[in-house]
């Protein structure tokens, strides 16, 4: 008895309309979580946002995939409980209040409702009453008479659909619920816990994954991804879960012919669709088709989707230009994007780890305008059609570039960044070089400048000079005889001589840093500024004199100091005493390439699908029909002594109950005493 | 004695030789649309054209001053698509493209009529006087007339930028807050017919302007106002029904909050001679809940639709489809609440202030503060 009137008080409380309410809030408050903590990150990221004591209890608690946790799904559970103990509460005196009539309503009753008004009628009861029925039928009424001993009750009622909507609306929940709980990732989690499936780290190959973190063809629910690079096909797809893998047999190989990649002229994507062939392993039978973004296609009740792209291996060949002092001519390698090439040889001990490769790259090369000050200006210029771009823009694709790691044998790496052409920069062109130690920091770009033939060669020549300690004293004595010419003192040329020297051997420590700190320990501060200059001075004749000097041994003509020249000499310098901090011994020039793309293609079976969308459908009915289907009772209640008396009802208050009252008031008052209201307009 | 005409009938049974000739132009312009710009449509792009067509003639007939907005905006349209002649230099050089209605103009058009607009409402609610406010109705009009025309004209100049470019003009935070604004104004001016009275635009006239002001700062600051192609995702005839039925979704809770301001004034004392008596305001405030509501569902349902298609699932708690779901679920306890309980008063007319917050974030918010598939339009 205890236990029925507590199960009795369960069913109450759940089918409440303030559980629902409270569920509801309960699961927007739930589901704000989940959109401000980035969900289903590698676990890695969120070890190091949260540190070592918070990243297990989170995980524990299910942040990191909020809509799949345990108690997500319960809450999720009681709105499916809550709504199906609604609707099966109401069912009953639902159905029973739309097919009633309540023609035998009492007189004290009718008089009791808010829209009510007595009448007098001068017509005998029985026509009275016709005219009545022939009036609410016009009306959309549906009526029923009631006969009484005083008289007749007309009782009529429209929108009763009203109710059905409810029915509709809350029945999609429940389905809708179910459906998405078959497409989530619950099925996955069973077939976990009973199937003795576990999940895999992902750095092996293939063939090499063991039968318990494979799903057989019979999986009839799973959402994962198929990577094939062009010329390639697969047949598995990998289901990421948690911080691991699963590999999910598909009944069919997919090969890729060619992956398309279209951009705007502005560098934004415009297309990315690939050209698969499907053959199903049963049947042998293959289809050909182009799957695109919007365009999925269905194969054997599995839906295949462009899900991403990727470099599907491509093949770089470089050109290594050795940075160290006396270090070897510029050599020839190949490696593919992906992939990691040993570089041992001459006393290099590294690993270039090739990380991306980008066919091209669209920059913004327009300078800065001044922004228009006057308010008139500005509106002005933003009149006019939309297509107008306001501030200058100058895009162009500056070439292809690719990024590599260079880790040395000790483990640590630096990350780098190479363009394969120059790109101009203020009036010249240079060769970028970027550079960062770790990968949330910017790129550093070291900018190498090009020669009067186009080429980066004079600035290794300069550099390799100007760095090489046994040719200082060479460069010294070349630049005193140049800057001092007829100059014969021998204590003046010796001391020129000496501090060129020592600027040149200061540079090749730590280029213009270490020359800085050199000034300022040594120089007072008000003299800073002109011995800087005097270094610098010494530093380009230098730089001069070094190229001279390896033309002439190359056997190659004299070049002229020219304004172009003395620039690129600056540039030299510049580029120099960066690359002293570019931590690398080589840098890699991009010769050619051979571009291999690869397509992602996400697979899903989901069975829930159209159990959702048909939710979906009556939700959307259902939620119509309660709101704008109005459900009427009127009541018009004709005696035999002449009174009568008319009441409306609605299932809602709002104001056009009053409005709708009055109206079949007045028409019913004039139907049942046209002598003493005027008729009504029509 | 008719009896059967006695009572108001529905308003479709009130069509008039107007309704028809609306109809019929509205069918002609699809003919014209389809024939002149058919080969850039999809036989989905094809369909929804067709279905405007009774949509736009359902909504002449229920509303009549909603005709002749429509065939002023259609017809500025037209005449700035012929000044343009298929050649974007003449926004440059033609005065009526320049300083009237080349897209960008116009909705700088339409942004000074919102703002006047809503002084005259205020002019109108301080002073008690009709003449404002009636200029504040005529203003309101011209806005979202002008706002119309500008996005109308901006759908062709996308196409004159280039024909792989071109799209409707609802794809990114620029132009559906263009969007938003019409459809507030619009909702609006609706109830302000139906309800005879003019006094609630003060108020709601704020939340345009409030957009509108945003609109501007994003226009002159951030260059937004710039048309740009399309990401692949965006590609796809859903677009063209998800969006539009969110906005009514934003516009109508929108308007409900700012007439849930009115209403808790009005209920503590404050300007309750010279706004509608609480009882309207609350009838309002319902009426565009339930709008709002059922358009957010259908929205919210096309966009799972949409995802299933461009994304491989139809949901998955991306946190636009996450708040996007939070909003439904507000609105729906609000509902509940109201229609369930009965409650009146101001609870709920708080709620749907709270309401407007939920939904801001939602629009706004989730794009400034959250990253997701959703990001189509960054601040």
């Amino acid at each position: 008895m205890r236990q029925r009137s507590f199960s009795r008080a369960f069913y109450e409380l759940i089918s409440s309309m303030r559980f629902a309410v409270s569920l509801l809030t309960v699961l927007g408050i739930a589901s704000i979580i989940g959109t401000v903590l980035k969900q289903n990150e590698p676990y890695n990221n969120y070890l190091n946002q949260f540190g070592p004591y918070w990243f297990p209890i989170f995980e524990e608690l299910g942040l990191y995939a909020v809509y799949n946790s345990a108690w997500f799904l319960v809450i999720l559970a009681f709105l499916v409980l809550s709504t199906s103990a609604c609707i099966v509460r109401q069912t009953r005196p639902m159905l029973k209040d739309m097919r009633s009539f309540r023609e035998h309503a009492k007189e004290a009753s009718l008089a009791a409702f808010q829209h009510h008004e007595r009448l007098h009628t001068a017509l005998p009861t029985d026509s009275a009453s016709q005219k009545i029925q022939a009036y609410l039928a016009a009306n959309g009424f549906q009526s029923r008479t009631g006969a009484r001993e005083d008289g007749v009750l007309l009782a009529a009622k429209q929108g009763s659909w009203t109710r059905v909507g409810y029915f509709l609306a809350h029945s999609a929940i429940v389905l809708i619920c179910i459906g998405g709980l078959l497409d989530g990732n619950l099925p996955l989690k069973i077939q976990m816990a009973l199937g003795g499936k576990t999940t895999t780290s992902g750095n092996q190959l293939i063939s090499d994954i063991k039968p318990e973190s494979r799903l057989g063809l019979d999986n009839w629910s799973f959402r994962g991804n198929v990577f094939i690079p062009e010329g390639k096909s697969a047949n598995v797809a990998i289901l990421n879960v948690k911080d691991g893998i699963l590999l999910q047999d598909l009944p069919f190989t997919v090969s890729l012919r060619k992956f398309h990649l279209e951009h705007y002229s502005t560098g934004m994507p415009k297309r990315f669709a690939s050209d698969i062939l499907i053959t199903d392993k049963a049947s042998g039978k293959s289809v050909e088709k182009t799957i695109e973004v919007n365009k999925p296609f269905e194969f054997d009740g599995i839906m295949m989707y462009q899900a991403s792209f990727e470099d599907g291996g491509s093949r770089l060949h470089l050109v290594g230009h050795d940075l160290r002092t006396g270090g070897r001519a510029p050599f020839q390698t190949d490696a593919t994007v992906g992939e990691a090439i040993k570089l041992k040889q001459d006393g290099l001990d590294y690993t270039l780890e090739l990380g991306s490769f980008r066919p091209f790259n669209i920059e913004n090369m327009a300078n800065e305008e001044p922004a228009e000050t006057s308010t008139v200006a500005r509106l002005e210029k933003h009149l006019g059609s939309g297509a107008r771009s306001v501030s200058k823009k100058d895009l162009r694709n500056v070439g292809p570039s690719f990024e590599y790691r260079l880790r040395d044998s000790s483990g640590q790496a630096r990350e780098y960044q190479n363009y394969m052409l120059p790109i101009e920069q203020d009036g010249a062109w240079y060769m970028l070089a970027g550079m960062r130690e770790t990968p949330a920091a910017p790129f550093r770009f070291m900018r190498i400048p090009m020669d009067q033939d186009g080429k980066p060669d004079s600035w290794f020549v300069i550099r390799g000079a100007l760095l090489d300690k046994s040719r200082h004293a060479e460069i010294a004595s070349r630049f005193t005889a140049t800057a001092l010419g007829a100059e014969t003192d021998e204590t003046v040329r010796g001391r020129l001589r000496e501090t060129t020297r020592k600027t040149l051997e200061l540079f090749a420590i730590g280029g213009f840093e270490s020359l800085g700190k050199f000034i300022e320990s040594t120089v007072p501060p008000a003299e800073r500024d002109k011995a800087a200059d005097v270094f610098i001075k010494i530093l380009e004749g230098s730089a001069w004199e070094a190229w001279k000097l390896a033309r002439s041994t190359a056997g190659l003509p004299a070049v002229e100091l020219d304004q172009k020249n003395g620039r690129l000499l600056r540039d030299t310098l510049n580029a120099t005493s960066d690359s002293l901090h570019y931590g690398a011994p080589v840098y890699f020039q991009l010769s050619s390439f051979e571009e291999v793309r690869a397509t992602v293609l996400q697979v899903t079976r989901s069975p829930g699908k159209p159990v959702v969308y048909f939710g979906s459908l009556l939700l959307v009915l259902g939620v119509f029909a309660m709101l704008y289907i109005r459900e009427r009772r009127l009541f018009v209640l004709i005696k035999h002594n002449g009174d009568a008396l008319v009441a409306l009802s609605a299932n809602r208050k709002s104001m056009d109950v009053e409005e709708a009252f009055q109206r079949h008031r007045k028409a019913i008052a004039a139907l049942l005493d046209p002598a003493a209201t005027p008729p009504a307009q029509s | 004695m008719d009896i059967a005409h006695s009572g108001t009938p529905s308003p479709l049974r009130r069509v008039g030789i107007g309704d028809g000739l609306f109809a019929l132009a509205l069918a002609l312009a699809a003919g014209f649309a389809l024939s002149q710009y058919g080969d850039f449509m999809d036989i989905y792009d094809k369909a929804i054209l067709a279905a405007v067509v009774p949509a736009l003639a359902a909504i002449g007939w229920a509303w009549k001053p909603f005709r002749g907005f429509l065939a002023a905006a259609a017809a500025l349209a037209v005449l700035s698509i012929s000044l343009y002649g298929g050649d974007l230099a003449r926004a440059e050089q033609a005065f009526f493209l320049k300083y009237l209605i080349s897209s960008q103009t116009a909705i700088m058009w339409m942004s000074a009529l919102f703002f006047i607009a809503t002084g005259a409402y205020w002019i109108g609610l301080a002073a008690r006087s009709d003449f404002a406010e009636k200029t504040g109705s005529a203003l309101t009009w011209s806005a979202v007339t002008m706002g119309t025309t500008g996005l109308l004209v901006r759908w062709y100049e996308s196409y004159l930028i280039g024909t792989d470019v071109g799209h409707i003009p609802i794809s990114n935070l620029y132009e559906v807050f263009v969007l938003f604004s019409l459809i507030t104004g619009l909702l609006y001016l609706y109830y302000e017919g139906h309800y005879a009275t003019r006094r609630m635009g003060a108020f709601v006239l704020l939340v345009i302007s409030a957009a509108v002001a945003f609109l501007l700062w994003y226009t002159f600051s951030r260059e937004a106002q710039e048309i740009q192609p399309l990401i692949p995702a965006l590609q796809s005839y859903w677009m063209k029904v998800h969006v539009p039925a969110n906005f009514i979704g934003y516009g109508a809770f929108a308007l409900a909050a700012m007439i849930g301001v009115a209403d808790l004034l009005v209920r503590k004392g404050i300007l309750a001679s010279r706004l509608p008596p609480a009882e309207v305001l609350d009838d309002v405030m319902y009426k565009a809940i339930a709008i709002g509501f059922a358009f957010f569902t259908i929205a919210t349902i096309l966009g799972a639709l949409w995802a299933a298609e461009a994304w491989g699932t139809y949901w998955q708690w991306d946190p636009k489809e996450t708040w996007a779901f939070i909003v439904w679920l507000n609105y729906a306890a609000w509902l509940h609440i109201r229609l369930t309980k009965g409650l009146r008063g101001p609870m709920l007319a708080w709620w749907a202030v709270i309401g407007l917050v939920v939904t801001a974030f939602a629009f706004v918010g989730v794009n400034m503060f959250l990253s997701g598939l959703h990001s189509y339009g960054s601040l």
